[in-house]
């Protein structure tokens, strides 16, 4: 996994390795949640290039960043996901709370317009 | 009629997540499955196998599951069982966004990807005895 903080959009960019399960979304949690309280950051995007496999543990770990960053006024978006994974988030109804995008550049002018209105 | 069958038991930790959905995918081979096929079947065992092993045994890393495959003229069955602590009211674990763990970050997405990734699942499960979880697919065999 990579943890990017890109200050010029008040993000924090996780790029889960290959498989998404209950095993690699402990790891993610924890850093994530580490460097989100370190930095203040008030948005998260996951960039799901590299992933090649995701059960209902990624949701559970989207859900849980998504509240997380809902009380700071931020906002979570998904980009580069495969159709796999795309079918799994559509079942989950996450569609409809978090920005989807297929490039991450297009996810972060989002998460950054969105927040912006917000404050 | 039966063309193949095979079990594997191993210990109820979430690195054999992966090995069990891996062991999956490579016995369905057989049978020709399309790449979504296989995603398919990969999430749906990966589903059971973490509830057996996050629920059943309460991520205590004690206790074995078991994976038993058949395969048949042109579909799959899979069980994957635990000898955990079972489900007490099955139709409600069932349903979509239910889950008995609410602070653990669970999504109770997994019985709804299961049904939805195969033609039918089936539970059995016992109180303190522990739960099996039965589910078939067609595979469509695009070689023949
Ligand atoms: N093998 C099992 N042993 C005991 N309880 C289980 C088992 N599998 C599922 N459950 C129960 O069913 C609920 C729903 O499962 P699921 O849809 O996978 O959601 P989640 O795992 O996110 O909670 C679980 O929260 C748990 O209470
Ligand atoms: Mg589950």
């Amino acid at each position: 996994m990579e943890l990017t903080v890109i200050g010029k959009y008040r993000a924090l960019v996780i790029r889960p390795d290959d498989e998404l399960d209950q095993h690699s979304a402990e790891n993610i949690r924890t850093e994530a949640d580490r460097l989100l309280k370190k930095t203040g950051l008030c948005n998260v995007v996951f960039d799901m290039r590299n992933v090649r496999f995701m059960d209902s543990s990624g949701i559970g770990v989207i859900m849980g960043r998504y509240r997380t960053v809902c009380t700071m006024g931020g906002v979570v978006a998904i980009c580069g996901m495969n159709s796999l994974i795309d079918r799994v988030v559509q079942m989950s109804g996450l569609r409809d709370i978090v920005i989807i995008t297929d490039r991450l550049q297009n996810a972060l002018e989002e998460v950054l317009s969105v927040c912006l209105k917000t404050v | 009629m039966l063309k193949n069958s095979m079990s594997v038991e191993f210990m109820a930790i979430s690195d054999n997540e992966r090995f069990a959905r891996s062991v999956a995918a490579a016995f369905v081979i057989g049978l020709d499955p399309t790449m979504e096929e296989i995603s398919e079947i990969k999430t749906a065992v990966s589903e059971a196998v973490t509830n057996a092993i996050i629920h059943g045994y309460n991520d205590t890393g004690r206790g074995r599951i078991v994976m038993e495959g058949t395969i048949y003229e042109d579909s799959v069955e899979f069980r994957i069982s635990d000898e955990g602590v079972g489900i007490s009211d099955i139709r409600r674990a069932r349903e979509p966004l239910y889950t008995g763990k609410p602070e653990d970050e669970r999504s109770g997405m997994g019985f709804t990807i299961m049904e939805t990734f195969m033609d039918s699942v089936e539970v059995e499960s016992e109180k303190n005895k522990g739960t099996s979880i039965i589910m078939t697919k067609t595979v469509k065999q695009v070689g023949k």
